[in-house]
């Protein structure tokens, strides 16, 4: 099996759905002669014709818009926002529109649209290059939202929500397009010889809704997504605490039964995202953990996260959480 | 009967030149002189033609000439030119500091000095600039301080947004000059507002802002143009015509190519100009000035110029354009055009601008010196980690104040 990065597997999910299915079309901001600015849509052009992977004007609505209007006419377009932070001026189209469409037409009218998106921080993006902005969506009714975390499951899930006929959100953690982030700046890895980068040319499909259990162990549940998963897979290691890991892939629908199965066993809890911590989707799911697990929680449900304040530049990894804050709550949760 | 289409199932424009490709760009038929300078109360059909032409005063002959010469005086035009060799020597000297980790990031206004620079000299320095980060020229003009510029730049202990933003997000309070925003487009209609603000003040004040050619497709662009319009606003709306946003050309946001003409049905006034035409850009903009000034409203001005180098410091233009394009655009190179006009009449030598180049050489490595004192990017000092709470609101509530206390706790530990 070919060893892909995260950039490849995003293209090679793309590729092989445009030539599957001719309703699948990709436009966006360079994304059509030039491949994007980050290389995801690399030779699809050329190879699919510029009728079917092309640059649009610089207008995220302009985008949305249209690629709802070509949603609702039976065509399954799949758009790049070249940035999380610029979806904003989509957000009137997705969020009242896109969502809605199914809901409020009787289910006459629907729109599967898959909106790709680089989030997150760890690149010197500043406020505007690094926002990880995926609760502004899971609290929309109508939308589906995905954040991808390794090669494997960038592709997998990407043929799922490019074949599901409900509007999908896809963030791509942007720190790991070229290899998994450990926390340590430093330490730049790339994907090459780790197994999640062995990735099938062919077709195949992680389903929306499913997590993945990344480590298995019984002292505690540590739950994450996008970037973070990896920095969660650090500090369990040097934690020392036998834990199970949960990437949980799909925010909306989330995979209750995995997260529930795995708080029952342990009894503990930490929940692990780069997003600012008031109204984050941890906030939903230590909820949701507590009412349904409730009588089998040890200790209380420990969140970390980005601090509720803009996302900095120079200095980001005094923003972004990092090993010793995860290893910190992993072990509050065993105190009692 | 199927509504199915032949052959070409959808209509996608491309770039007229790509990597291999001759640029050959059609030559000119504009000339200074060409197109009129309306009354300064004009109504927007009175402009077509201004919109539709092309406002020029460089001749190819280097000359001055037509309705819009603005007479200045040569050491105002010798200003300029040392503002816009200052621009482009301080933004080479930046991107090789970029290329040498010294700088994470940097976005050069090559090609493109005239236009911040000559339309701020044609403003009163009460005036509002709402720039894009394309246009940090206009500090120079405000006399801001280079080694302050630089250490933004490097984000190092002296930052006046204390590590916040990327390079080239410059803000300037003292010179009027309104922080820049990364979602392009959003200055356009905010620029509005403030210039309606001096209104409702009373102020004689302009507001000027600038929007690249990609950027107008935003809705911005448009909220600006309607607002502004409705409410008389006293407001100088640019689109800098570069000719690309990062690898996509105009065609993707004008299917005419013209995007001055846009502002007739908004009941703007409206002037295409050339961009690297210094004496020209200064010209309508004072017009545009005069114009807002006297409670006549805003102006809309196509600012025709070339992206003569790459997007930013991530970019790399020969995948998607031949290298050597910018010096094949018709407008030419806006110091170049200057320095000839200079010495054409009799104001300006080779000499001279040889000195003068070594002089600001010397300027801007003496800044970056300075500037480096307080921290350089890769060992720091930087601006403390505290600034990631303060001013997230005027003051820090309880939640911000609890994580500020875990931050420190982390980064202190
Ligand atoms: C809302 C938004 N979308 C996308 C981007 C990414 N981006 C930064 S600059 C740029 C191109 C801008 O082109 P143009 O408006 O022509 O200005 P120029 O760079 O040519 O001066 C893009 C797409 C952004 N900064 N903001
Ligand atoms: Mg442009």
């Amino acid at each position: 099996m070919p060893n892909m990065n995260m950039v490849e597997a995003v293209n090679s999910a793309i590729d092989t759905m445009l030539s599957r299915d001719k309703d699948v079309i990709m436009f966006g901001e360079d994304v059509g002669y030039f491949g994007g600015v980050f290389r995801t849509s690399d030779g699809l052009q050329e190879r699919h014709g510029k009728h079917r992977v092309f640059d649009s004007p610089l207008s995220e609505g302009g985008i949305a818009a249209t690629a709802f209007g070509m949603g609702i006419n039976g065509l399954r377009p799949v758009i790049e926002i070249q940035f999380a932070d610029y979806i904003f001026p989509a957000y009137d189209q997705i969020v009242n529109e896109m969502a809605k469409i199914r809901h409020r037409s009787g289910g006459e009218f629907w729109c599967p649209v898959t909106i790709r998106t680089p989030a997150g921080g760890g690149i010197r993006g500043g406020h505007h290059h690094s926002q990880s902005p995926e609760s502004q969506f899971t609290h929309t009714p109508g939308l589906k939202v995905v954040y991808c975390s390794t090669p494997y499951n960038a592709k997998g899930l990407l043929i799922s929500a490019i074949e599901d006929n409900d509007p999908v959100i896809f963030f791509e953690p942007k720190r790991c397009y070229r290899g998994p982030f450990y926390g340590d700046p430093h330490n730049v890895p790339t994907w090459s010889d780790h197994p999640e980068a062995e990735v099938p040319e062919s077709h195949y499909k992680i389903p929306l809704g499913d997590a993945r259990l990344a480590i298995e162990g019984d002292g505690c549940t540590v739950i994450s997504w996008g970037a973070m998963v990896h920095v969660c897979e650090q500090a369990i290691k040097d934690s020392g605490v036998s834990c199970d890991l949960i990437d949980l892939q799909t925010l909306v629908p989330w995979d209750v039964e995995t997260v529930v199965k795995s708080v029952t066993k342990t009894g503990r809890c930490v929940i692990v995202h780069e997003a600012p911590k008031t109204s984050g989707f941890g906030a939903e799911m230590a909820a949701s953990i507590q009412e349904r697990c409730f009588w089998n929680l040890e200790s209380p449900i420990e969140r970390v996260t980005g601090w509720d304040t803009p996302f900095p530049h120079t200095t980001e990894w005094d923003y972004m959480p990092g090993p010793d804050r995860v290893i910190e709550a992993i072990v509050r949760t065993q105190e009692n | 009967m199927s509504g199915e289409q032949g052959a070409d199932p959808l209509y996608v424009p491309d770039a007229p030149h790509r990597p291999g490709d001759e640029a050959d760009f059609v030559e000119w038929p504009w000339s200074p002189g060409d197109v009129g300078r309306p009354e300064i109360d004009c109504e927007a059909s009175e402009t077509v033609d201004l919109a539709e032409g092309l406002v020029r005063v460089l001749g190819d002959d280097n000359k001055s000439s037509g309705d819009w010469d603005p007479k200045l005086d040569p050491e105002v035009l010798i200003q300029g030119l040392e503002h816009m060799m200052r621009l482009r020597i301080f933004d080479d000297r930046m991107m090789k500091m970029q290329r040498t980790g010294k700088l994470s990031f940097y976005m050069r206004s090559f090609g493109e000095e005239a236009v911040a620079i000559a339309q701020t000299m044609a403003l009163e320095e009460r005036d509002w600039l709402f720039p894009t980060y394309r246009q940090p020229g206009a500090q120079f003009v405000r006399n801001r301080d280079m080694v302050s510029m630089i250490c933004h730049c490097i984000g190092n202990e002296m930052d006046n947004v204390k590590g916040r933003q990327m390079p080239v997000h410059y803000t300037y309070k003292e010179g009027r000059f309104i922080s820049v925003s990364s979602p392009v487009g959003t200055q356009f209609s905010q620029a509005v507002g403030v210039a309606l603000a001096s209104n409702y003040k009373g102020l004689d004040e302009v507001t000027i802002t600038w929007i690249g050619d990609g950027a107008s497709a935003e809705g911005d662009y448009h909220y600006a143009l309607n607002f502004a319009s409705i409410f008389q606003a006293p407001v100088i709306l640019n689109v800098v015509n570069n000719q690309w946003a990062i690898s996509t050309h105009k065609n993707f946001a004008s299917k005419n190519g013209n995007f001055a003409v846009r502002g007739i049905p908004y009941g703007i006034p409206s002037i295409r100009v050339d961009g690297n035409d210094f004496l020209a850009l200064y010209s309508v903009t004072s017009w545009a000035r005069d114009r807002a000034s006297k409670g006549f409203g805003p102006t809309h001005i196509e600012v025709l110029t070339y992206r003569a180098g790459a997007h930013s410091s991530s970019d790399d233009p020969s995948r998607y354009r031949p290298s050597d394009i910018h010096n094949h655009w018709p407008g030419g190179d806006p110091i170049s055009r200057l320095s000839e006009h200079l010495k054409e009449i009799g104001k300006w030598s080779d000499k001279q601008h040889e000195e003068l180049s070594e002089r600001i050489d010397s300027e801007v490595m003496t800044a970056y010196k300075e500037a480096v004192k307080f921290g350089d990017l890769a060992n720091g000092p930087y601006p403390s980690s505290d600034a990631i709470f303060t001013e997230v609101y005027e003051e820090p509530p309880w939640h911000l104040m609890e994580q500020w206390d875990e931050m420190k706790r982390w980064r202190d530990s």
